[in-house]
């Protein structure tokens, strides 16, 4: 089981949670089973989402792992100039 | 209606071509006479991007019109260089690294060479304001202004 | 797994300044922009533009245009075939409406014609019958309920209800307790803020050359930051597969964000598809100011609470942002990067998007953070003068560093803002004398930066000359920093490496050249294809000196035996390998494909002083230093100029620039006479200080610098600014208007 962070309106999707426990261990994993248990996120996570692991932050990467006692934090897509 | 016939000099070249009354310099450069070097940044005369020079006078090519050219001698970027030698503000603005995307640079080049060949020892100030009519958006103009200074004291033998 | 190890080395050409490939090209006016190409039979486009802010369009009757002698094709936002969905039929809508203007100088309707004289009377013979409706141009008045509505159906979820349904979107990111916060701070400073919107300024504008043939197939050239990008979008809308079109980028002359999506390429096909013949379209500055990308605009609000001893105890940032009539994502960045260089316990930033009828906004150099990081800084700034307080002592109390929980969420590894601070505190700029109507400001600054998809290609020639081909438009001097790096892991001289940048055709997807991503991906992707080309070419040493691979090293530019043991062999240069490649097995190239991750932040400080005439409220900067981590400066004078450049834009931000809409919703200042950006007589030199606190992710430590220099200016020039004239400042641009009436309400 991994812990996620999730950012501040999606918590409104996570019974307004900011951190849930998901059983994953690569970053598909973890939208899937974020997917599976709040609903609510499915919107968001198909529109595209980011994941802070460990203090990187990986853009949609599916096969990054994510170990146990990773610090995992959902973040937007992000956008440069 | 007919176009105008015009007779003129460009970098040293006799030169003739057919123009509509209304055509712009910098038009007939750039697409009749495939000098592409000067550069339409805004066709009002506020960027400086299409700089050239005319019998020995800065202008902006957009505010001139093509037909002007009769009789005159024209100087633009395609002229600076002696063939492979490149001018020495040519070779102090590569040193310099005083430039990024390059568009303005052209302009900012026949500017400056204007400006020395009036000024040969000008002061940074008197740079900064003889070029406040080229905008550069990628530098601050930080390294322009070293470049032309450096260029300056190369050309008086300094 | 894409992350690297950084590993610290001595380096032979990285750090040092050759001259840039594409020099010689740009000083003598032969480089070709987006402009300056021309092929045989070529049509000119021109569009044809609402003069209304919103507006139905009831019908547009094109027979008259259609019917005059020398127009080739006449188009309008329904010719586009359908593929366009979501986020895509947006931009195309924005480049084309269909059947209804959301702008003054929204496009809707184009020309193809055999001279720009035949387009432009063509345009005047086109008939529009619009029905005028209701419009917006500021947040302010397309905030309440009740407001003119922009769009239907665009009301973003979970919306507050005092909010009007021109609320696209909401976000917000923190942690922490923040009534419990402030109940500890023993001064809280609550400011509202406003920025205009801005225009990245790019001298080149917009332009490209379209051909589309009969068998469906098109080449484009055109000026842009992401080529890769242009061909997937204008594919989706032409209805083409990706592979069918075919975008070369040409020199661009500055982008900064604008030039990332797309405007007039997918009319120009349209028209070339119609016609049948090349279509050149080429924006004026006009068009450019009113119907391409420019910055949103903010309204925020935000709240902080420091202890005497200047301890920050709780932020709160409500940010507001409009960027024109679609819906888009800046509030995210904007959100998640206001408290960014903070170590805080209790922090919160909340975002909202509104819709208004202004064009569709584009990125501008770290979207979202200067107008966010300007709020942030300015009560800062603030509170450390109420309190007594030294303005770099109080940052430094509150630093983020290696450890913190950044108030967007992760946690940071090892970052460069300590250094910074402390190195602009014994910056001489610092301690240097002010006079009178003169003030010193400061302010910090932060951006993100990428990876993404990166591929690129190495060959080693026969002759040992290398040819490095990339898909990243260079905006910044790229070029010559790949050469430089493929050419220190190769062990030659810089001038041995030619790197170009190559079209879609030729390469994997590259992702835009955007969120100062280039040096650190395309560079990381160099570095590796460099590294498989040295184990391909140590192999053939090894085949051919009958020894195992393993025996092989590569040192300064040659094959070598590892040891007494592997044999004595002559070592093999890498021309010598190269000559007789086809006979070892065939050509030499590395190549290396990836979706770069381990981007490292960047931060930086900004310190600026400036005169203000209390006569006429004019400003003049009189000394500015840039202070910025680049993790790994490849090539010291280009990170100078990214510092620079970033450092002036953010000049004109707070000085000058605005976008000045009239009641009836069109924009006053369409031009570089009115919308006035810094000219060189505006400013001093600006003086860099380049720290390399190494980015971990990267073999060289590189980290992104393109963008965090132009978030800390408007908060830098603001705080000098309230010093200057001991009133605080709270609104952008500080022309000199504002600055004499600020002056003149103080009495």
């Amino acid at each position: 089981m991994v812990k996620v962070t999730v950012w501040g309106s999606l918590r409104a999707a996570t019974d307004g949670q900011a951190e849930v426990e998901v059983d994953a261990s690569t970053f598909k994993e973890v939208l899937d089973a974020l997917q599976l248990n709040y609903p609510g996120l499915t919107d968001q996570i198909e529109q595209g989402v980011s994941m802070a692991i460990d203090g990187k932050i990986y853009k949609d990467s599916w096969f990054t792992p994510v170990k146990p006692d990773s610090e995992v934090i959902l973040m937007p897509l992000m956008q440069g100039g | 209606m007919s176009k105008i016939h015009v007779s003129t000099t460009i970098n040293g070249d006799p030169t003739e071509f057919l123009c509509e009354a209304d055509e712009s310099l910098l038009d007939v450069l750039r697409d009749r006479l495939q000098l592409t070097g000067a550069k339409e940044g805004c066709a009002s005369g506020d960027c400086g991007a299409c700089s050239v020079e005319v019998d020995g006078r800065l202008v902006c090519s957009c505010l001139v019109l093509g037909a002007e050219a009769e009789g005159a001698e024209i100087s633009t970027i395609e002229g600076v260089a002696n063939g492979e030698d490149l001018h020495p503000i040519q070779r102090k603005i590569l040193e310099h690294a005083a430039l990024q995307c390059g568009v303005c640079t052209p302009g900012i080049i026949v500017a400056a060479k204007n400006l020395l060949a009036k000024n040969p020892d000008p002061t940074e100030t008197e740079i900064r304001y003889w070029l406040a009519g080229n905008l550069c958006r990628c530098t601050g103009y930080d390294k322009i202004i070293t470049a032309v200074m450096d260029a300056a004291a190369e050309m008086r033998g300094a | 797994m894409a992350l690297d190890e950084y590993q610290k080395r001595d380096f032979k050409i990285i750090g040092t300044r050759p001259q840039r490939p594409d020099g010689i090209d740009k000083v003598t006016g032969r480089a070709q922009y987006g402009a300056d190409f021309y092929l045989p039979g070529m049509l000119t486009g021109k569009l044809l533009r609402s003069p209304h802010a919103h507006a139905r369009i009831k019908s547009i009757d094109i027979s008259a245009a259609a019917a005059l002698q020398g127009v080739k094709a006449v188009v309008t936002g329904n010719d586009f075939p359908g593929g366009a969905k979501g986020d895509t039929l947006d931009v195309q809508d924005h480049c084309l409406a269909r059947n209804v203007a959301l702008y003054d100088g929204h496009a809707v309707a184009a020309v193809a014609a055999t001279s720009a004289k035949i387009a432009q009377a063509a345009l005047e013979l086109i008939k529009v019958d619009y029905e005028i409706l209701p419009h917006v141009t500021s947040i302010e008045a397309a905030m309440p309920t009740g407001a003119p509505l922009v769009q239907e159906g665009r009301r973003g979820r979970k919306i507050p209800e005092e909010y009007s349904d021109n609320c696209t979107g909401m976000c917000e990111f923190g942690h922490g307790d923040l009534d419990a916060g402030f109940a500890k701070a023993d001064l809280i400073i609550e400011r509202t803020f406003k920025t205009s919107s801005t225009h990245q300024g790019y001298i080149e504008p917009n332009a490209c050359l379209a051909n589309m043939g009969p068998d469906g197939r098109a080449d484009m050239w055109c000026c842009t930051q992401g080529h890769f990008q242009v061909r997937n979008l204008c594919a989706q809308m032409m209805g083409m597969d990706q592979s069918a079109l075919r975008v070369t980028a040409s020199e661009i002359g500055g982008g900064f964000g604008g030039k990332t999506t797309v405007f007039i390429e997918p009319v120009a096909l349209l028209l070339s598809r119609k016609a049948n013949l090349p279509v050149k379209m080429v924006m004026s500055r006009e068009e450019v100011f009113k119907a391409s990308g420019p910055t949103v605009a903010s309204l925020t609000d935000v709240k902080i609470g420091m202890t005497k001893d200047g301890v920050i105890t709780a932020a709160d940032a409500l940010i507001r942002y409009e960027g024109g009539a679609w819906p888009n994502m800046t509030i995210f960045p904007g959100a998640q990067s206001a408290f960014a260089c903070y170590d805080l316990s209790a922090v919160r930033a909340q975002g909202l998007n509104f819709l208004t009828n202004r064009p569709l906004q584009a990125a501008y150099r770290a979207p979202g953070a200067p107008q966010s990081i300007y709020a942030v800084e300015a009560v800062v700034d603030e509170l450390a003068l109420e309190l007594g307080l030294d303005p770099i002592d109080v940052r430094l109390k509150n630093a983020a560093r290696k450890g913190t929980k950044s108030s967007y969420g992760p946690t940071y590894d090892e970052i460069g803002l300590i250094p910074l601070l402390e190195a602009a505190k014994a910056h001489p700029h610092y301690t240097a004398p002010l006079g009178p109507n003169q003030g010193r400001g400061l302010s910090s600054g932060f951006w993100f930066n990428f990876g993404g998809e990166t591929c690129v290609s190495l060959a080693i020639d026969f002759d040992g000359s290398v040819t490095l081909v990339e898909g990243n438009p260079d905006i910044g001097g790229s070029r010559a920093s790949m050469s430089m790096m493929a050419a220190e892991e190769l062990g030659i001289p810089y001038e041995k490496v030619r790197t170009i940048v190559a079209d879609t055709a030729s390469l994997g997807h590259n992702e835009v050249t955007h969120g100062s991503r280039v040096t650190f991906s395309v560079g990381l992707a160099t570095i590796k294809a460099a590294r498989a080309a040295i184990k391909e070419m140590c192999r053939r040493a090894a085949k051919t000196w009958g020894i195992d691979e393993e025996a092989v090293v590569w040192e300064d530019g040659y094959a070598k035996p590892a040891g007494a043991n592997a044999g004595d062999h002559e070592p093999l240069s890498l021309a010598q390998i190269a000559a007789k490649s086809s006979r070892t097995g065939g050509p030499i190239v590395g190549h290396h494909e990836v979706m770069a991750e381990g981007a490292g932040v960047s931060f930086g400080v900004h310190i600026c002083d400036i005169e203000v005439d209390p006569e006429t409220g004019f400003t003049k900067v009189l000394r500015y230093t840039v202070l910025q981590d680049a993790g790994k400066a490849i090539h010291p004078d280009y990170v100078e100029g990214q510092m620079q450049g970033g450092a002036v834009q953010g000049i004109g931000w707070a000085l000058n620039e605005e976008y000045i809409y009239g009641e009836d919703g069109r924009l006053q200042n369409a031009g570089f006479l009115d919308y006035r950006i810094p000219v060189a007589s505006d400013l001093p030199k600006i003086d860099t200080v380049i720290l390399e606190i190494p980015n971990p992710g990267h073999p060289y430590g590189v980290r992104g610098v393109g963008e965090t220099g132009i978030v800390p200016p408007l908060a830098a020039i603001s705080n000098a600014m309230s010093h200057a004239i001991n009133v605080r400042m709270s609104e952008l641009p500080m022309s000199p208007p504002r600055v004499l009436k600020a002056i003149k309400d103080k009495g």
